[in-house]
């Protein structure tokens, strides 16, 4: 794929003595949204981390906009324009709200427009602004996850499992923000087990197990045929 | 005004307010309040402890890191105003350069120490720490034509700061001399010190190293680069201990390895911090205060107690002043147990 904003080729990474990811090749387009998708324990915050730099891959290429980025350190990855958003409520439970956001902006000072978008995406960050992060609730703390990634401008998203364990209110304030992120064009590369949240966010879906990409194409494909997300998932989407 | 020296971190629990107003006024009016050279003593190492201890929490409870290497920097401090005072002369100019010359050796040791062993893991940080604070202290022991050895060092500071220089007659029955400008030079140094270590944590350097202590993978992955952070912590850290250990080597006009060196100091230190509670500047307050009051008057405290109880057998011994230490041991266990985020989380928190 000619504009991938981020191409991974042949990434093999071992964790301890196993052998995690096993060659993945992997596109993400600029201006859309790519869903990771795959059972459990197939690889896919293993390839999100690898990205970023926390676990380094044995083999392979991971391009940034041209640039390999496989051996680059994790701040420097970050600096680059990859905002990250880990499974389980990254947040810095003991600083404020006002406090992530702050060091989120690492780049410069926190712009007020940006702020504001951020507020009518998650309303309740407002409400809480000075309260301590750790007292906030399960689905607060991942709003300000997510809310921490959209802090600056990026060149790409990586948002790990964000509706994860979250209540179905919850869920669907996330997947509004999701959607008004990508319509301002950001690049994300979201790992979702959510089905309707990929169906209604995702443009093309990626397919893993045992560490590999085995299946990549339009997400409204995979989301249309049962029979293909039963061989590659082990499920369907319209019964999840 | 207040809130602006204290860079916005208010005690945030009314009875914590209060213990720390008293413990200001009780230090800055110590000369007048509690006369006598025992008590002075007490409060001027308060004073210095606080600094240290706060250098310490930098560290340990702003930034995660363990080091067993504190008392080695607040000895730098200490022996490069004594070498300096002994080799310059007796003067200001002397204290200037040995302070300057102590805290820079102190942050200095701590980069090398950090770039060596910080890159890796923050746990190979203290074992090397523990490694080099022994290795420095046999060394000091050993050059004893340099550092005196274990007899340490005596040496002449200004005479503006000793007893037999006197600059007014009597203010409520305290003599106006030397000793009082020299206690109040500590004083006014260490408060501004620890002001200054309260303006290094509140600011936007302080909340990336609260980050790095909660996940340090998070905060690379916003961008900050942890190794920096954390030897920059450790430098500051160590210069400020520094600076602590000239102020206590000003104060003494002596030292030697037991005063500045010894790990027994390091665990008080440690204690100290757990006390007053870790990452709370304000800990290092309460901490120093109650842990250097405990050191000094537990003991006489005990002496009247087993004198009140002198008839009843099992109660009058254990209470004899020589178990102060036993007595000691039982209080910390007692103040981790009860107050297991220290006396500050435990107000703080309103419970």
């Amino acid at each position: 794929m000619s504009d991938a904003i981020l191409s991974l080729r042949g990434v093999k990474t071992d964790i301890a003595q196993y052998h995690i990811l096993q060659g993945v090749d992997l596109d993400v387009p600029r201006g859309q949204v790519t869903m990771l998708l795959g059972r459990n324990g197939v690889g896919k915050t293993t390839t999100l981390r690898t990205i970023m730099g926390h676990w380094r891959a044995r083999a392979g290429t991971i391009r940034l906009d041209g640039d390999d980025i496989a051996q680059a350190p994790t701040p420097a990855i970050a600096r680059r324009g990859v905002g990250y958003v880990p499974e389980n409520m990254g947040i810095f439970s003991d600083l404020t709200v006002e406090e992530n956001m702050t060091l989120a902006a690492a780049s410069g000072p926190l712009e007020r427009e940006r702020l504001e978008w951020i507020f009518g995406a998650f309303p309740a960050l407002r409400t809480f602004w000075r309260s301590e992060a750790g007292n906030l609730s399960g689905g607060q703390k991942q709003m300000l996850s997510i809310a921490r990634a959209m802090a600056e401008e990026r060149k790409l998203y990586l948002i790990d499992e964000p509706t994860k364990g979250l209540a179905p209110a919850i869920v669907s304030t996330m997947a509004g923000a999701l959607r008004d992120l990508k319509r301002r064009g950001a690049s994300i590369l979201l790992v979702e087990q959510n089905f309707s949240v990929a169906r209604a966010l995702g443009d093309r879906a990626a397919v893993m197990d045992d560490g590999r990409i085995v299946w990549t194409g339009e997400m409204a494909e995979l989301a249309g045929d049962a029979a293909l997300q039963e061989r590659l998932m082990g499920l369907s989407m319209e019964t999840a | 005004m207040i809130v602006t020296l204290l860079s916005g971190d208010r005690p945030r629990s009314p009875l914590l307010t209060l213990i720390l107003l008293a413990i200001l006024a009780g230090l800055a009016l110590a000369p007048f309040l509690f006369p006598g050279v025992r008590s002075l003593e007490t409060a001027a190492r308060i004073c210095i402890f606080i600094v240290l201890v706060a250098s310490y929490d930098l560290l340990l409870g702003y930034t995660g890191i363990v080091s067993f290497a504190h008392t080695m920097f607040f000895g730098l401090g200490a022996y490069g105003v004594a070498l300096a005072s002994e080799h310059i002369g007796r003067g200001f100019g002397a204290l200037a350069v040995g302070t300057v010359a102590g805290a820079v050796a102190a942050a200095l040791l701590a980069m090398v120490i950090g770039l060596f062993s910080l890159r890796v893991r923050a746990i190979f940080f203290a074992m090397i720490t523990l490694a080099v604070a022994s290795a420095v202290a046999v060394l000091v022991s050993q050059l004893s034509q340099i550092t005196g050895g274990e007899d340490g060092l005596n040496y002449r500071i200004p005479r503006e700061l000793t007893p037999a220089f006197r600059w007014g007659g009597k203010l409520f029955d305290v003599n106006l001399n030397g000793k009082l400008l020299n206690y109040y030079l500590v004083f006014f140094c260490s408060l501004g010190l620890f002001l200054l270590m309260l303006r290094i944590v509140n600011s936007p350097f302080g909340r990336v190293l609260q980050a790095i202590r909660e996940n340090d993978f998070r905060a690379e992955a916003i961008g900050y680069r942890v190794v920096r952070y954390r030897v920059a912590a450790t430098c500051i850290s160590a210069a400020v201990a520094a600076l602590a250990g000239s102020l206590f080597a000003v104060w003494l006009r002596y030292v030697g390895p037991d005063t500045t060196l010894s790990f027994e100091i390091m665990l008080d230190i440690l204690l100290m911090v757990v006390i007053g509670g870790m990452g709370t500047m304000y800990g290092a307050v309460v901490g120093a205060t109650l842990f250097v009051l405990a050191q000094n008057y537990l003991q006489n405290l005990m002496g009247l107690a087993s004198g009140a109880t002198e008839g009843v057998p099992v109660v009058s011994d254990l209470l004899d002043p020589d178990r102060w230490l036993l007595w000691l041991g039982v209080l910390f266990i007692l103040s981790v147990y009860f107050f297991p985020t220290g006396i500050v989380g435990r107000l703080r928190a309103g419970r």
